[in-house]
């Protein structure tokens, strides 16, 4: 169903893409199927009616019609409302206050609430060297504190102790207490999952807001979500107050409409993924990346892959200075890794990508592991400025507080300087055969 | 069933049907049923999540029907149940318990947080108080405190649990549980699994091993494979059963959390497309709050204002 959906979808933006003059009656009908497009990636009725109304507005503008590659401006601007109605910046978690800091988590039963505390708790104390606590307000779920408790442990965070018969509002205040005894940075509070329509439970959980002054509140959905999402995300942020989403289950199948939905209904950021079950599956969120994936299409992909090879090309340009010079330090090696990381990006979606296939072959070929990438990033994150523009500065000493402050091991570090090293000598090789070679035979020594 | 559960089913499904019908109700009060209004139809049952394959079908059938009369809402409403009904009625059929299996093993799969455990500790509770002997497997071995979870069911319900450790091997814990069943002369084996993403593949060979292994034993076995869905998913749910199906061998849905704002309508087009036996709906978190499925009850309270 949904394939043929998107094949008929590019059959229409080729159509577009063909032509050199439109019609407002082109665009109509294109506007339809995307109408459609959305509808079937399950974006909430309301949101999806609003979207089409703001594309065709822009699309049938002087500007466009008149333009050399009209068909092409509308896939654009199809794509490009969806980024902008998806949030552009990506929102990072805001804890800047006075310790402790909580953070409360809500959302419907089983949308992944309790696994997503874990996961941000981790990344808190081992990215950004927080002191973490975290309780389970979940007096409901059989067994829920226990989960969370177990959680904990896999991540090396403290839990509050478990006081059986404690009311939720009761144990929200005890975490605050022992939060501020402790000098804890964040507390994480998890909280049962309920109906957005379950007035008593709804009122509890304001209870539980009032009592622990969350500075983040954050509302777990799941990625699947039909259209309900408008319900959900509405109910909770008038009830509650949310100040972002966290979409769970990102590494499912789904087309993602959720996301749409609820940024559209709530005027919330979309601040973090769940992309996937283990502690460590925590992503940030890329619009461009669902947007692409609610349209199911190729065409909008390969429009961005076209800018994104422009801007490749412009810092290969700039790379390629700096390598002549001699320049090219760990800050630059960092730069690549990220660019790699964008392109291929979170792996579970790359493959679900229509045009995307081809680039994961790229991949493939070139041996590159992502999870490797990631290593190598946190290594170089955890090097002073100094130091990425001055490798040689690099001693032992150096190395093993690099190493613990990336969670990785001297020999992966020294493993990462040799590394840029051979890309170095490769890249004057590289450099001769003219810029572009560059990207097409992706970086030295990444398997 | 207890008897007010058609009330409860009602109450529960009306909060999210009120809006639909309600809609119905505004749009289509004494006037012509013109494209307009066809169109705006078929909004509102996209918006109930039926999916614009089964919206296109009600419709059209509209359209043939009346189009250009004037129509009340109640006649829309009952075009639109009759439909939905049409759909659903062959699928609506209770889970049989074969008693010549000893034990009846039913397997129960679904995808994270649908409803599974909850599911089981609630078909465990009715099929004991009609004295069934009910053992319960532990198969999820994954999720932190999945064990400890499925265990407070088991005392609650009063059912024996067959649990190992974390990390176990599920199929060995169901190998166990069954052997375990068949010791003690038990009715039914129900058999919890972990939640899992049907387009990850090893997950999803982990329950066609299940199968298999629990074959060893009984070669019938397991009797029912149990897909758990949840009312709030959207059109992904398609995409679930057809792969649920085709790897882990489902022979009957069930549609949990139908007491919230979700209409849980892709069950019409699920119905429509797999015609697999729908047999139980959830509407709530308590022991007590599972029920039937009942075709007729489901496009009323889909449909009624
Ligand atoms: N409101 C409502 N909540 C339900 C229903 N069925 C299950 N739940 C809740 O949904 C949450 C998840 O239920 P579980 O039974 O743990 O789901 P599961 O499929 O076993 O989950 P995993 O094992 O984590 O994949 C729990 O909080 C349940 O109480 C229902 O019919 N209505
Ligand atoms: N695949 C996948 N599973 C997830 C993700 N987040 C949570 N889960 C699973 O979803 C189920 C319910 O999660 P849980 O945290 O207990 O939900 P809660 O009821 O909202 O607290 C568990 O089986 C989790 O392992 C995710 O991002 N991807
Ligand atoms: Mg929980
Ligand atoms: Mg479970």
């Amino acid at each position: 169903m949904f394939d043929s959906l998107s094949g008929r979808l590019s059959e229409v933006f080729e159509r577009l893409t063909k032509r050199g003059v439109l019609s407002e009656g082109d665009v109509d009908a294109a506007m339809r199927e995307v109408r459609l497009a959305l509808l079937e990636a399950d974006v909430a009725l309301p949101v999806a009616r609003d979207f089409i109304e703001k594309a065709r507005a822009q699309a049938v503008g002087q500007d466009v019609l008149r333009s050399v590659t009209p068909g092409q401006m509308v896939v654009k601007i199809v794509h490009d409302e969806l980024v902008t109605m998806l949030g552009e910046e990506s929102a990072e978690l805001d804890l800047n206050a006075p310790p402790p800091v909580a953070v409360l988590m809500v959302g419907l039963q089983g949308s992944g609430k309790t696994t997503t505390t874990a996961k941000i708790a981790k990344r808190l104390v081992e990215r950004d060297r927080k002191r973490v606590l975290m309780a389970s307000l979940d007096t409901r779920r059989p067994a829920a504190q226990e989960q969370l408790k177990i959680l904990g442990e896999q991540a090396g965070v403290p839990t509050l102790p478990i006081v059986e018969g404690q009311t939720p509002v009761a144990i929200a205040r005890r975490a605050m207490q022992a939060a501020k005894l402790q000098s804890i940075d964040v507390v994480m509070l998890d909280t049962a999952g309920r109906l957005a329509i379950d007035e008593a439970l709804m009122a509890e959980v304001a209870e539980v807001k009032a009592e622990s002054q969350p500075y983040e509140t954050l509302l777990v959905a799941d990625a699947l979500t039909g259209q309900d999402a408008v319900t959900v995300a509405d109910n909770f942020n008038k009830r509650v107050g949310l100040t972002g989403i966290v979409l769970t289950r990102v590494d499912g199948d789904g087309r993602g409409g959720a996301a749409l939905s609820m940024r559209a209904v709530t005027g919330c950021p979309i601040k973090l993924l769940g992309v996937g079950e283990q502690l460590d599956a925590l992503e940030g969120f890329h619009p461009d990346r669902i947007a692409g994936r609610i349209l199911g299409m190729g065409d909008v992909v390969s429009l961005v892959e076209r800018a994104a090879e422009t801007i490749e090309e412009e810092e290969a340009e700039k790379l390629a200075r700096k390598v002549q010079k001699g320049q090219f330090d760990l800050e630059d090696m960092l730069g690549q890794l990220r660019q790699i990381t964008k392109m291929g990006g979170l792996e579970g979606l790359m493959g679900m990508l229509p045009g995307v296939g081809k680039m994961k072959q790229q991949m493939a070929d070139a041996k590159i592991d992502p999870a490797l990438i990631k290593k190598q990033e946190a290594i170089i994150l955890s090097m002073t400025q100094g130091e990425r523009h001055n490798p040689k500065v690099i001693h032992a000493s150096r190395k093993r507080r690099i190493a613990t402050g990336s969670g990785t091991s001297v020999q992966e570090v020294n493993k990462l300087l040799k590394q840029h090293k051979q890309m170095v000598t490769t890249m004057k090789k590289v450099n001769k055969l003219g810029k572009k070679g560059l990207m097409r035979h992706g970086l030295p020594g990444l398997s | 069933m207890s008897g007010g559960w058609l009330s409860r089913l009602t109450a529960g499904l009306g909060r999210s049907a009120g809006r639909l019908g309600g809609q119905i109700g505004a749009v289509f009060t004494k006037r012509k049923l013109d494209q307009a209004a066809l169109d705006e139809l078929e909004d509102l049952l996209v918006a109930a999540d039926l999916g614009p394959v089964v919206a296109g079908e009600v419709t059209e059938r509209l359209r043939a029907d009346k189009f250009d009369r004037d129509v009340t809402d109640e006649e829309v409403r009952e075009a639109l149940a009759g439909v939905v009904a049409e759909t659903l009625e062959p699928v609506a059929l209770p889970l049989n318990i074969d008693r010549s299996n000893r034990p009846h093993v039913i397997l129960v799969v679904g995808v994270n947080g649908t409803g599974k455990t909850t599911t089981i500790g609630k078909m465990a509770k009715v099929l004991i108080e009609s004295g069934e002997k009910v053992v319960l497997a532990a198969g999820d071995t994954f999720r932190a405190a999945a064990i400890e979870q499925l265990t407070i069911w088991g005392e609650r319900v009063g059912a024996e649990v067959v649990a190992r450790d974390v990390g176990a091997d599920a199929a060995a814990v169901a190998y166990e549980a069954l052997a375990r069943a068949r010791e003690i002369d038990a009715d039914i084996l129900l058999v919890d699994t972990a939640g899992r993403l049907q387009n990850k593949t090893g997950l999803m060979e982990e329950l066609a091993k299940i199968g298999r292994v629990i074959g060893k034993l009984d070669e019938t076995a397991p009797h029912d494979v149990l897909l758990v869905l949840d009312a709030t998913t959207g059109q992904n749910a398609i995409s679930q059963v057809e792969v649920f199906r085709d790897v882990a061998a489902v022979s009957g849905l069930a549609m949990t959390k139908l007491d919230g704002s979700a209409r849980g309508g892709v069950l019409v087009a699920v119905a429509a497309r797999f015609g697999l036996p729908i047999h139980f709906i959830g509407v709530g978190e308590g022991v007590d709050d599972l029920q039937p499925f009942d075709a007729g009850d489901f496009a009323r309270a889909l449909t009624s204002p």
